[in-house]
């Protein structure tokens, strides 16, 4: 197993730029995501990992050896395909064991470590099967086995869960997490499901447009958003933003909107001009006695939740409150915000003003 | 009831479909049925008028087609000692001895040689080329396949003058080697077209699986996208051996003895002793075996082939 280091990372498609200069570091043993949606950057930053794709720039070190150069053959990783990419004209247990003979591996030693590998997953039972017939997590799982099966470096996994049905697609997370803690195998693992990079991930890097936008732990990511595209793409349903004017100093605990003061984190950096306002659903509580005031749009009930769209004078917002406080549409409702769970952004960049809240998390890049 | 279905066809519906089919295939098959019996005419029920349907089958046509012959008179047949095969009994009859083989087994041999040689050689090329054309960035990629296209814009035989020049100066008239490169030339653009369109469907995921599974870009070529193209290369073979078996026209321009192919000469059998017509069946019926047992071999995968691509999967 090994530490993964990204420096300056590169891909131009002729004049296209696919993944700008991104550098992080994925740790030993550490299941990471790269999170992002369609075409932002992350499949082409995988394969680059991976050697499937030549960098136009950068490096890319695996277990301190830079393998920039080197064929994917050399690299020592496995990659699970989207389309799992099982060889068609092959069974089962060919599939799982054609790594192994590519290694020149013993026929003895490639049927025990092919049996091993198949009773971890479970599918001993079908390893004289054609791959054809193989439904969608059986597939998946001899995909898997013929990943695990090298004991590589890494893994490299591309959407594996993305063929999946929903209901099944769960129940498969949680396996490939507890096969992942089993092994405790260096795992990148590309996904555009902010829940899935969310529930599975110990790290996560966040792209959108071949940039990395922000890189850290699924909390980290959560509760302190490095740009608003960050705070947007993850949370369902997302941050709300409630854009004002005004000019706000360093060391000011609290802002003003629409001439009520609101209390934010204590800022470490002074803005002045466009800014958001950023609230996640839950921070918001809806008070008969606060000043803020915002008229019901609609309420969606979710059993345990409800999310209460308001309008605001500075603009729509949401709220994720206890089902059971009434609310009715179009009632006016006063609002209170968690301070200490506010995020203030510069309108045109949609960069996250440093503030005591963030000030640890926030690296750019 | 609607009126009319392809999915679910009525009684009535099915009984005319199958009828004409029934009716074209009788069609089809009658000249080489008729072929197929001429051979096994004696020369005077070949000719008959009305034509025979039933007489007295002999291999007469085959012996003579493998056989040259020559006129004995009656009193030095006899003088002969008995026949000692079948086939020296039948041209006795005619009154007749072997003088010899003919030509038809080395002209056949020509014919497998040059039509499967070149076959081979376009399949090979063309699979290489079209992996080349389908995975790589190769410079002036539209342009090079339009321009292999080009090549078939206008019937071969076009150009046969400069052929039959260039082939002069360079010593390849009458060779096989000659034969084998004209007819992989002619193929080529046909076999890079078709074996592009098969390979393009192939995931490229097969071979970067096996790249990642520490296999050379050639060991997954041949070991990951060749045995699933393997559909693709078949329907290819059989267009390529087609065209190569049967074509005429440059096999009668450019070979004469060595290196002629069966259909140049074919005709000339009915120029010797007469117009022996079930020789010239007998010849015809044995030519159109070999590419009838590949193509029923490879059957399966014709058919697979013609409708490949029509269906997203």
């Amino acid at each position: 197993m090994a530490e993964i280091v990204i420096r300056n990372l590169r891909k131009d498609f002729g004049d296209f730029n696919a993944v700008e200069a991104s550098s992080f570091t994925v740790q030993d043993g550490e299941f990471f995501m790269l999170l992002g949606p369609s075409g932002c950057g992350k499949t082409t930053t995988l394969r680059m990992i991976a050697g499937l794709e030549m960098p136009t720039s950068g490096q890319i070190l695996i277990d301190g050896e830079d393998v920039t150069g080197k064929p994917a053959s050399e690299r020592d990783i496995a990659f699970v395909f989207q389309m799992f990419a099982l060889y068609p004209h092959m069974n089962v247990r060919r599939n799982i064991s054609y790594p192994l003979i590519s290694q020149g591996m013993p026929r003895e030693a490639v049927r025990k470590k092919v049996a091993e590998v198949a009773a971890i997953l479970g599918i001993a039972d079908i390893l004289d099967r054609p791959v054809g017939g193989l439904s969608g997590g059986d597939r998946q799982r001899v995909a898997l086995g013929r990943a695990i099966v090298r004991d590589p470096k890494a893994f490299m996994m591309d959407e594996p869960l993305g063929a999946l049905d929903a209901e099944f697609r769960e129940h498969m997370a949680e396996e490939l997490r507890a096969l992942h803690d089993r092994m405790n195998a260096t795992t990148v693992y590309v996904t555009h499901d902010q829940l899935e990079a969310m529930q599975m991930g110990d790290k996560i890097v966040v792209m959108n447009h071949g940039v990395i936008e922000q890189f850290g732990t699924p909390q980290d990511i959560y509760d302190k958003p490095a740009t608003q595209f960050v705070a947007e793409f993850i949370g369902s349903p997302p941050m709300s933003f409630l854009p004002f004017s005004g000019t706000v100093a360093a060391g000011a605990g609290s802002v003003e909107l629409e001439g009520v003061e609101l209390p934010v984190p204590q800022l470490r950096e002074g803005a002045r001009g466009d800014l958001v306002f950023g609230v996640r659903p839950e921070h918001v509580r809806l008070s008969d006695s606060a000043r803020y005031r915002a008229r019901v749009l609609a309420t969606e009930y979710l059993g345990t939740t409800q999310i209460v769209t308001l309008e605001s004078p500075n603009g729509v917002l949401k709220a994720r409150i206890a089902s059971d406080q009434p609310v009715t549409v179009e009632q006016t409702v006063g609002l209170e915000f968690n301070a200490r769970t506010i995020s203030l952004f510069e309108r045109k960049t949609g960069r996250a003003l440093v503030s005591e809240l963030n000030e640890g998390v926030l690296k750019n890049g | 009831m609607s009126g009319y279905s392809i999915t679910d066809p009525t009684r009535r519906q099915k009984w005319i479909a199958g009828t004409l089919v029934v009716l074209y295939a009788l069609i089809t098959i009658m000249p080489l049925l008729w072929i197929f019996m001429t051979g096994f005419k004696s020369p005077v029920d070949a000719i008959a008028y009305p034509p025979k349907v039933t007489f007295q089958p002999t291999l007469e046509g085959y012996v003579n087609l493998f056989t040259t012959r020559t006129r004995v008179a009656p009193e030095q047949l006899a003088a002969l000692p008995p026949p000692e095969t079948w086939y020296e009994a039948i041209v006795r009859n005619r009154n007749m001895v072997i003088a010899g083989p003919s030509r038809y087994g080395q002209r056949f041999l020509n014919s497998v040689i040059i039509g499967f040689g070149s076959t081979f050689l376009s399949v090979f090329l063309g699979t290489l080329a079209a992996y080349a054309f389908s995975r790589f960035r190769v410079p002036l990629k539209d342009d090079l396949l339009f321009f292999i296209l080009s090549t078939r814009m206008m019937p071969p035989i076009a150009v046969a003058i400069p052929i039959f020049l260039m082939f002069r100066t360079l010593g390849l008239s009458d060779t096989h080697l000659g034969m084998i490169l004209l007819y992989t030339a002619v193929n080529i653009s046909l076999a890079v077209w078709l074996l592009k369109g098969f390979i393009d469907e192939i995931p490229r995921e097969y071979e970067e699986a096996a790249l990642i599974d520490g296999y050379t870009r050639f060991q997954a070529f041949y070991k990951v996208v060749l045995p699933q193209a393997a559909t693709g290369i078949a329907s290819t073979a059989i267009f390529c051996l087609v065209f190569a078996w049967n074509e005429y026209a440059f096999a009668v321009l450019l070979t004469s003895g060595n290196a002629q192919t069966a259909p140049p000469f074919i005709p000339t059998i009915i120029g010797v002793g007469g117009q022996d017509w079930p020789a010239v069946a007998a010849g015809a019926t044995i030519f159109l075996l070999p590419v009838m047992i590949f193509t029923i071999l490879l059957r399966k995968h014709l058919l697979r082939g013609i409708t490949f691509g029509a269906v997203r999967k």
